[in-house]
C-alpha cells in the first residue's frame, strides 16, 4: 500500500507541469486565441526561474520571475496577433522557436549549477500518517497550487460573469463586441494568463521537479500540453485527468527501467509522445464533438474596426 | 511589396544584434565583422555557407509547398532524421557491394523514408482529423529516439570505442566533392534542382495551382472539386521527401556516418526559411543563405568572441518575429485615430474579418 501511495505521488508530480501549461492554454483558447508558443514560454519560464533562484537563493522569487517571463513572452505574441493581426499559427511557431533559442542562450552558464530546490512538503504529524500521509499530505507545494489553480479556473469559467464574457469572446467576438465588451483587451488578458501559467509550469520543472537547468529540458511538454487541451475538449476537469494520465505514462518508463524490463530505454522514452499521438487521434476522430466543444472563433483574427 | 518585409526584418534583426552585442560588452562593429563577414571571407567559408544552406533549401522548399496549401508540417526535423536513417541504412547494409548506383539509391531511400514519416500525420489528419501540427512535431522526438536506439544498439560501430555512432560510410556512399579542398559536395546541386522543380511545380503545374487555391481559399477549392484530403497528402509528402533527402545529404555529406543527432535543427530553421522566403522558391534560396550565415556566424562568435553559439537560435527567432510584424505594415494600411466613444459605436453594423 505504501508503494501504491508513492506511485500516486510520483504520478501527480510528473503530471503537474502539464496541468499548469494546459490550464493556461485552455483559458487562452477559450478566448478564441490559439497560442502554439507554449513550449517556448515554458522553457523561458524554466530558465528565468532557475537563474533567479540561483542568484537570490530564493526559489519562490524565481518561480515568480518565471511566471513574469512567460507572460512577457506571451505579450509579444499578443501584440503580434491581436494588435498587428499576424497569423496565429505562424506567430506561435515563432514564439516556440524563439523561446528555445533564447532559453539556451540565457541559460548557458547555468547548465551545471546546483540549487536548493523547492522540496515536497512535510507537514508535521500529517505526512507521517500511514498511507494517507504520502497520498495526501506530502506532495510538492506546486501540486497543491495546481489543484487550487484548477478549482479557480473551473469556478471562474463556468460560475462567474467574467468567465461568461471570456467564453462569449471566444465563441463570437462579433457579438461580444456588439454588446460593448472590449474583445481585444479580454484576449490580451487571456493570452497573458496563459503565458504566466506556462512560465509557472516551466518554473516547477526547473526549481522543484528536477531541480536543474538543461537546454530544452521541457522535452516537448509544451506541445503535449497543447494536445491535452484538445484531448480535454476544452474542459478543465478533463485537462486534469489527461495531465495525470501523461504523468503516469512518463512514470511508466522509469518504473519499467527500475524493474529491469528488457526493452530499449529509447522505446520507453517514446511512450509519452506516442501516447499523445494516439490520444489526439482518438479524440479528434469525432469531428462533430470537436466542433461542438472548440471555441467557435479559435485561431480566427478579429479586429473591431474592420 | 511582399519582398520588402524580409529585408526590413533582416535589418531589424541586425539592429537587435547591435544592441545585444553592445550589452554583452563587445564592440558591435567588431562583432558584426566577426559574425557576418569573417566566416565568408575565404573560399572555404563560402563553401561552408553553401554546404549549410543546402539542407535548409531542401527542407524549406518542401515545407513552403505545404504551407502554401495551409498544411502545417512542422516535423521536418524528424523527417530529416528518418531520411538520414534510411539512406544511411542502405549505405551500411550494402557497404561491400558499392557502385555508382548506391548514392541515387540512398537518396531515393531517404526521400521515401521522409515521406513515410510524413505520411503518418497526413493519414491521421485525413482519416481521423488529428492536428498535423502536433502529430508531426511529436514524431520529431520519436524519430530522434529511433535513430538513437539504432546507433546505440544494432548499428553501432563495433570498433567505435563504444561511442554511439555507426561505421563510417565507404567512399562510394559519400557525395562527391564539388570544390577542391572544401567540404562542399554535390548536395548543393541536388538542392538547387529541387528548388527549380519546386518552382515549376507550384507555378506551372495544375496540381501546384490546386494546392495554392486550397491554401488561399479553401471554400473555393472545395467548390471547384479540389480534394482537401489530396491537398493534405501532397503537402505532407512533398515536405517529407525533401526533408528526407536533406537527411541523406547530411549523412552522406559532411557527417559521413550516422550519429544520434544528424542536424543542428535544420528542420526547424527551415520553417523560418520558408516564411522569410515568402514561401517562394527563389526567396527560399536567398533566405537559406541568410540562415546559413547565421549558423556560421554563431560558430564564429563562439570561437572569436567567446559568445555562446546558441545566439544563432536567438537571431533566427528574432528574424521570424520581425518578419511577422513588418508584414502588417505591408498587408494593411495603418490609420491612427482616436477611439470612437462607446455611445457612438453602438448600433453601428459590425463586420469582422481581415481587411487586406
Amino acid at each position: 500500500m505504501e508503494h501504491f501511495a508513492a506511485l500516486i505521488a510520483l504520478t501527480l508530480a510528473a503530471g503537474t507541469p502539464l496541468v499548469f501549461a494546459s490550464l493556461g492554454e485552455l483559458v487562452t483558447e477559450k478566448s478564441g486565441v490559439l497560442n502554439l508558443g507554449v513550449e517556448g514560454m515554458m522553457l523561458v519560464g524554466a530558465v528565468v526561474s532557475f537563474i533567479v533562484a540561483a542568484m537570490t537563493k530564493a526559489p519562490w522569487l524565481g518561480v515568480f520571475a518565471g511566471m513574469v517571463a512567460g507572460a512577457t513572452l506571451s505579450l509579444v505574441f499578443a501584440v503580434l496577433t491581436l494588435t498587428l493581426m499576424a497569423n496565429q499559427v505562424a506567430t506561435g511557431l515563432a514564439l516556440s522557436l524563439f523561446g528555445v533559442g533564447l532559453s539556451a542562450f540565457v541559460g548557458l552558464e547555468y547548465v551545471s549549477v546546483v540549487i536548493e530546490g523547492i522540496r515536497p512538503l512535510a507537514i508535521a504529524g500529517w505526512s507521517d500518517l500511514p498511507f494517507f500521509g504520502k497520498l495526501l499530505f506530502a506532495h510538492s507545494p506546486f501540486v497543491y497550487l495546481s489543484l487550487v489553480l484548477f478549482a479557480l479556473i473551473e469556478w471562474f469559467l463556468f460560475h462567474t460573469r467574467g468567465g461568461l464574457v471570456l467564453r462569449a469572446v471566444g465563441e463570437s467576438p462579433e457579438s461580444a463586441h456588439a454588446i460593448g465588451y472590449p474583445v481585444i483587451a479580454i484576449r490580451y488578458l487571456a493570452v497573458l494568463f496563459g503565458g504566466a501559467c506556462a512560465g509557472l509550469g516551466g518554473a516547477y520543472l526547473a526549481v522543484a521537479y528536477t531541480p536543474l537547468w538543461t537546454e530544452g529540458m521541457t522535452a516537448g511538454r509544451g506541445w503535449i500540453a497543447l494536445a491535452l487541451v484538445v484531448f480535454a475538449t476544452w474542459k478543465p476537469r478533463r485537462v486534469l485527468a489527461g495531465a495525470y494520465l501523461f504523468g503516469a505514462v512518463t512514470l511508466a518508463q522509469f518504473q519499467a527501467q527500475a524493474l529491469g524490463v528488457a526493452v530499449p530505454s529509447q522505446l520507453l522514452s517514446m511512450l509519452p509522445y506516442l501516447a499523445t499521438i494516439i490520444v489526439l487521434t482518438i479524440i479528434s476522430r469525432d469531428a462533430a464533438m470537436i466542433r461542438l466543444n472548440a471555441p467557435a472563433s479559435l485561431g480566427r483574427p478579429f479586429h473591431p474596426e474592420a | 511589396m511582399s519582398w520588402a518585409s524580409p529585408l526590413l526584418a533582416a535589418a531589424a534583426t541586425l539592429l537587435v544584434g547591435f544592441v545585444l552585442f553592445s550589452l554583452l560588452g563587445k564592440s558591435p562593429l567588431e562583432a558584426f565583422h566577426a559574425f557576418f563577414v569573417k566566416p565568408v571571407e575565404s573560399l572555404y567559408g563560402v563553401a561552408e555557407l553553401l554546404l549549410k544552406a543546402s539542407p535548409l533549401m531542401l527542407c524549406a522548399t518542401g515545407l513552403a509547398a505545404g504551407y502554401r496549401a495551409n498544411v502545417w508540417n512542422i516535423g521536418a526535423e524528424g523527417q530529416l532524421t528518418i531520411g538520414a536513417m534510411c539512406g544511411g541504412g542502405i549505405a551500411l547494409a550494402l557497404q561491400d557491394f558499392g557502385g555508382a548506383w548506391l548514392l541515387p539509391l540512398m537518396i531515393l531511400a531517404g526521400a521515401l523514408g521522409g515521406m513515410a514519416w510524413a505520411a503518418i500525420p497526413a493519414w491521421l489528419r485525413t482519416r481521423f482529423n488529428a492536428s498535423e501540427i502536433l502529430v508531426s512535431l511529436m514524431l520529431v522526438y520519436v524519430a530522434s529516439l529511433v535513430l538513437s536506439y539504432l546507433v546505440h544498439g544494432p548499428w553501432r560501430d563495433p570498433e567505435g570505442f563504444n561511442f554511439p555512432q555507426s561505421k563510417m560510410f565507404t567512399d562510394v556512399a559519400l557525395l562527391p566533392n564539388l570544390l577542391g579542398e572544401t567540404r562542399l559536395n554535390v548536395g548543393l546541386l541536388l538542392a538547387l534542382a529541387v528548388i527549380a522543380v519546386g518552382w515549376l511545380f507550384m507555378r506551372r503545374s495544375l496540381v501546384g495551382f490546386q494546392m495554392r487555391v486550397a491554401g488561399l481559399a479553401p471554400a473555393a477549392a472545395n467548390y471547384a472539386g479540389i480534394s482537401a484530403k489530396r491537398t493534405v497528402w501532397l503537402g505532407m509528402l512533398i515536405g517529407g521527401a525533401t526533408a528526407g533527402m536533406a537527411g541523406v545529404g547530411e549523412a552522406a555529406g559532411p557527417i559521413g556516418q550516422l550519429l544520434p543527432s544528424m542536424s543542428p535543427g535544420y528542420g526547424f530553421a527551415a520553417i523560418i526559411v520558408a516564411f522569410v522566403g515568402r514561401l517562394h522558391p527563389l526567396g527560399v534560396l536567398l533566405a537559406s543563405l541568410l540562415m546559413s550565415l547565421l549558423y556560421l556566424g554563431g560558430e564564429a562568435a563562439q570561437i572569436n568572441l567567446s559568445l555562446p553559439s546558441a545566439v544563432t537560435g536567438l537571431f533566427q527567432g528574432t528574424l521570424l518575429f520581425f518578419l511577422l510584424a513588418t508584414d502588417v505594415f505591408i498587408d494593411f494600411r495603418l490609420r491612427f485615430q482616436r477611439r470612437p466613444s462607446r455611445s457612438l459605436s453602438t448600433g453601428r453594423p459590425v463586420t469582422a474579418g481581415e481587411s487586406t
